[in-house]
């Protein structure tokens, strides 16, 4: 199976790669940009024979290594 | 007594460290390849700087399971002195060795020049030497020294005088434009409860001789010697 991982920096930590990001956009001519956060995105395929079951082992890594809860938050999803 | 440089692939700044313990100070030291376990009997433990497994994922992430990190961790937990610089600090934030994180340097901009530094503690094994506010200038080079914690671990820290070097001008003064990096409270280092573990972002190691532009950072090596010293005595 296989599941999606996003990684987000909570919104109380700045993100001073999505600032910057999004200057260039706003130099580049999008002056409706008023915010960029910049994450992570994880692909992981897994050994499962349940979306359950997928879900629960995949939020552990997220919680054990894809992401640091001390500064990022996190998604999983299981694809059907 | 006898330092124990640990060795990840992508450290570069093992051997200054080794350097400066064997050679500037003449103690024993060793380097100890990351899959090892033993800490070959070594009564302080490094973990350098550098760019430990790339840095891929976070700084750090990936080198705080490397085998070596159980005994590191066994080491500390027994009181053993345990010092990680720039990227060694980062490997013992996401080791929960230490508490907090290490995000992006405000502005963006990779830092790479001598700072003056602030002790703030002198009660730990890598400051007994120094004298209390004594501004060290010692480098720093790293793109990801901004120290994060939530505002209840913040004032936890300061509550147990847990901030042990903070970015300071020339008189020691700390200010916004002191802070090189946008560290919460102008942090460059702190310490464990237990007080025996030390992270830091700037580089003492490389600052031990005044060939090298400051020998300001020789007092945080000279500190464990000192602080085992005492404790044999």
């Amino acid at each position: 199976m296989r599941a999606r991982v996003y990684v987000t920096l909570k919104p109380s930590v700045f993100d001073p790669q999505g600032r910057v990001v999004a200057d260039a956009l706003v130099t580049m001519g999008y002056q409706d940009v008023q915010d960029v956060r910049q994450g992570k995105f994880f692909e992981v395929e897994i050994a499962a024979t349940d979306a359950a079951t997928a879900k629960t082992r995949v939020t552990e890594m997220a919680d054990k290594l894809l992401a640091n809860p001390v500064i990022e938050s996190y998604r999983v999803e299981v694809l059907p | 007594m006898k330092f124990a440089v640990v060795v990840f692939p992508g450290s570069n700044s093992d051997y200054d460290a080794f350097y400066a313990a064997s050679s500037v100070l003449g103690e024993d030291a060793a380097l100890v390849w990351h899959k090892d376990t033993d800490l070959q009997g070594a009564d302080v433990v490094i973990l350098p700087g550098g760019f430990a497994h790339g840095d891929y994922l976070r700084t750090g992430a990936i080198a705080r399971f490397s085998p070596i990190m159980a005994s590191v961790q066994a080491f500390a937990d027994r009181g053993g002195p345990v010092l990680g610089i720039c990227n060694g600090f980062q490997v013992l934030l996401e080791a929960g060795m230490l508490p907090g994180a290490m995000v992006r340097n405000d502005r963006i901009k990779f830092v790479s020049r001598l700072v003056p530094v602030r002790v703030e503690q002198t009660d730990t094994p890598f400051t007994v030497a120094c004298t209390s506010q004594q501004v060290l200038y010692m480098p720093v080079a790293h793109g990801e020294g901004n120290y994060y914690a939530d505002p209840e671990t913040l004032a936890a820290l300061e509550a147990n005088r847990q901030v042990v070097f903070r970015y300071a001008d020339a008189a020691g003064e700390v200010s916004p434009a002191s802070n090189i990096n946008g560290s919460l409270n102008n942090i460059a280092g702190i310490c464990n409860r237990q007080r025996n573990v030390v992270g830091l972002m700037p580089h003492p190691e490389r600052a031990t001789e005044a060939q090298l532009g400051s020998a300001d950072g020789r007092v945080i090596l000279a500190s464990a010697v000192k602080a085992l010293a005492s404790l044999s005595r």
